[in-house]
């Protein structure tokens, strides 16, 4: 099911399908970002905003007006 | 030889840096960007090299105007800043986003030296890395392993600058046609793309990760230290304990230097002859040395817990738990140090704001930044409070001039505040940047690295703030000693035949002749011209030249007070000068200082622009005589309102 990486929960696992926001998606892919790479929701910060995602094995923090430009699926287990 | 370093943030870049040139580098600007460079020299065996730091990036695409300088500088060989030998940091732990820009970096045909940094963590991490492997698709680039922060592997990275072979014949990583055109972002995406697989391909066989170890004491740490309770619980910790060092215990060397300065002035009043030149020394200049240099146990001890803090991993934990909370203000998670740090002085704080990316969060994070209550008010504000609010206590134990300092405090952090929501919608700034960064693990700080920034901060502030001050000063002392020809004459002659001069001691009469003296100067012209317009706020001609005077610093503010109402300086506690003060009264007898008086001053000092050196900064950081004059002109009007409105209700 596809949804934006804004809407997942702690300790999800998700597969990135894409980036629709056209600034965003050139920093995201010089981090590394990637179709088909997978994340993983490891804390959101007090008040629900930003949050830290696992990516690569380093952490990414990103506020949720850009995370929900990252659209993601679940990760099949 | 000139060279540069290169790399992602958070890759050691700075250890390497330090690691190379110790205390012999100098921090400057890029031209025409506001961000910070660093260069330095240093010697290999064979030669004497310029050492340039540039801005960590991911990408030579830049994504700010401050990250521009990456890309000018690389594809302009005419560019001061193009390097002949340029330095990529990796960090050897996450290979596959490292190499994306070494390889940006290799088909730009420079001669290169690849540097596996952190090799240590990488090891820990279970990563295995085939040298030999990595070194056989990029036959030219010597690949030296490292571990900067305990010093290892300088001697490699030394002797490899020295045997490099510069003229060697360089081929591309990427075939395509390289650089793409600094705003075709769909090129670059697609470059970037490119790039990445095949940098997956090459790593297919260069790395392997036996186990995927995590760092589970960096997770563990995390859930205590941004837990919605006890993140903010600790954070509010950490701040006590530095406010602490910086209030508390920097004073004492404040003082040594204070009272050591003191001692100078009146050495060189009594070896130079009287005249013009002692005093310009005595009343002029060391005492706005002075001045500055009284504040560097402060910011030096501000800088020390900063750097602990950024080194050790533990800032960009208080960013993200901070960021909302600042959002609505138009500000961002990373302006809560800077903001910080100006309850110290603003200075430092501005100069804090760098790492803010996007350019309107970090401008309103600049101009509310000198509405915090820096030290220098600390003065003014016990002076005052000693003077118009009563010794009592609330219950018996809550005293009320406490309650008042608390309250000028909150003042000056509530109305930045609010003047940041004024800001947000009308400053009008494109170029959005993002709050998207990495989250470095946690780590023991290495204390050389921390003395380092201690020593270059500290350098910054001397310099910056020094000279302004000090010319300032100069300034002032001159509009204090000279005046219309026969004014300051005449005022002598007419306060020397009063009962009072006749009867008084030798030390008196002197302090009443410099009170006259400055009465008939410039300054005392200035201060009875801008009466009429400060007389609404209670204030006459004589608070009129401390105002003036402050802008120098706004401590200076004391130290006229006695000048003017021609009373020696005393004690700590400055008895004589508040009894002298209690009994100034006004032309119907009624006293200057009541408390209409004295509030309407303390508010005054919460909100006026009234040091020079913070709006020099200003106008250095962000590149415009447009941001300090705003803040000038903002901060001058709130504070003459807000001084005006307190005035008006209390006389």
């Amino acid at each position: 099911m596809s949804k934006s990486l804004s809407e997942i929960i702690v300790g999800e696992k998700v597969t990135v399908e894409k980036i629709t926001h056209p600034y965003l998606t050139t920093k995201l892919i010089e981090m590394g970002m990637h179709t088909g790479l997978k994340l993983e929701l490891l804390y959101k910060a007090p008040f629900g905003d930003p949050i830290a995602i696992s990516m690569n094995g380093s952490i990414l923090t990103l506020r949720l007006d850009e995370a929900k430009f990252i659209q993601v699926c679940s990760s099949p287990l | 030889m000139k060279i540069a370093l290169f790399g992602n943030p958070n890759t050691g870049k700075s250890s390497i840096f330090n690691l190379l040139t110790g205390l012999r580098q100098q921090v400057g600007n890029f031209p025409g960007v506001t961000i910070e460079k660093k260069s330095g020299v240093f010697n290999t065996t064979k030669n004497k090299h310029q050492l340039t730091d540039f801005p960590g990036t991911y990408s030579i695409y830049p994504h700010s105007k401050d990250e521009e300088i990456v890309y000018n500088a690389l594809t302009n060989s005419e560019h001061d800043d193009f390097p002949e030998l340029a330095i990529v940091i990796v960090d050897a732990s996450n290979l596959e986003r490292n190499l994306l820009l070494f390889t940006q970096l290799y088909d730009f045909k420079i001669p290169l030296i690849l540097v596996l940094n952190m090799w240590d963590v990488a090891e820990r991490r279970g990563i295995k890395i085939d040298v030999a492997n990595l070194q056989g698709h990029f036959p030219t680039t010597p690949i030296i392993k490292m571990n900067a922060r305990i010093g290892l592997g300088k001697d490699r990275l030394i002797a490899a600058i020295d045997e490099l072979d510069y003229k060697a014949k360089k081929d591309s990583f990427l075939a395509s046609s390289f650089p793409c055109l600094i705003d075709d972002k769909e090129a670059q995406n697609e470059e970037v793309l490119l790039r990445y697989e095949k940098i997956r391909e090459i790593l297919q066989d260069v790395q392997h990760e036996k186990s995927s170890i995590k760092n589970t004491l960096s997770r563990k740490l995390d859930r205590v230290l941004i837990h919605r309770f006890w993140g903010y619980f600790i954070f509010v910790g950490i701040l006590m304990v530095i406010f602490q060092f910086i209030f508390s215990f920097a004073a004492i060397p404040m003082a040594w230097i204070d009272d050591s300065f003191v001692l100078l002035s009146s050495w060189v009043d009594h070896q130079l002859p009287p005249g013009l030149l002692n005093d310009l020394f005595s009343k002029g200049i060391i005492p706005g040395i002075a001045g500055v240099l009284m504040f560097i146990p402060q910011i030096a001890l501000l800088f020390f817990f900063i750097a602990l803090l950024e080194e050790s991993g533990y800032l960009s934990r208080v960013v993200f738990i901070m960021d909302r909370l600042m959002r609505p203000f138009g500000l961002n998670g990373k302006s809560v140090v800077p903001l910080i740090s100006s309850i110290a002085c603003a200075i430092p704080g501005i100069l804090a704001t760098r790492t803010i990316a996007d350019w309107k969060e970090r401008i309103i994070t600049i101009i509310i930044a000198p509405l915090m209550s820096c030290s220098a008010r600390i003065p003014v504000y016990t002076l005052l409070i000693a003077l118009v609010i009563p010794k009592t206590y609330l219950f018996g134990f809550i005293s009320i001039q406490g309650l008042v300092l608390l309250a000028l405090y909150f003042l000056g952090i509530i109305s930045a505040l609010l003047l940041a929501i004024v800001l947000k919608k009308f400053i009008v700034l494109k170029n959005k940047g993002f709050l998207i960064m990495e989250m470095p693990e946690y780590k023991k700080p290495r204390w050389r690295n921390i003395f380092i920034t201690v020593i270059e901060k500290v350098k910054v502030f001397v310099w910056d703030a020094g000279k302004v001050i000090l010319a300032i000063s100069i300034i002032l002392w001159v509009l204090a000693t000279y005046g219309p020809s026969g004014n300051m004459e005449n005022k002598i002659a007419l306060a020397k035949k009063t009962e009072y001069y006749i009867h008084t001691n030798e030390v008196q009469k002197q302090t009443i002749v410099s009170s006259a003296k400055l009465e008939g100067s410039y300054i005392g012209i200035m201060g009875k011209f801008i009466e009429p317009l400060i007389t609404p706020l209670g204030y006459d001609w004589k608070i009129g030249v401390s105002l003036i005077v402050s802008f120098a610093a706004r401590e200076v503010f004391v130290g006229s007070l006695y000048t003017i109402y021609a009373v020696h300086d005393d004690s700590e506690a400055h008895q004589n000068l508040l009894s002298h003060l209690k009994m100034a009264k006004k032309a119907d007898g009624s006293p200057v200082y009541s408390l209409a008086t004295g509030v309407s001053l303390m508010v005054f000092y919460v909100f006026a622009m009234q040091c020079m050196a913070t709006l020099a900064v200003v106008k250095k950081e962000t590149k415009s005589w447009r941001w300090p004059l705003l803040q000038l002109v903002i901060m001058g009007a709130m504070a003459y309102l807000g001084a005006l409105i307190s005035y008006q209700l209390l006389a």
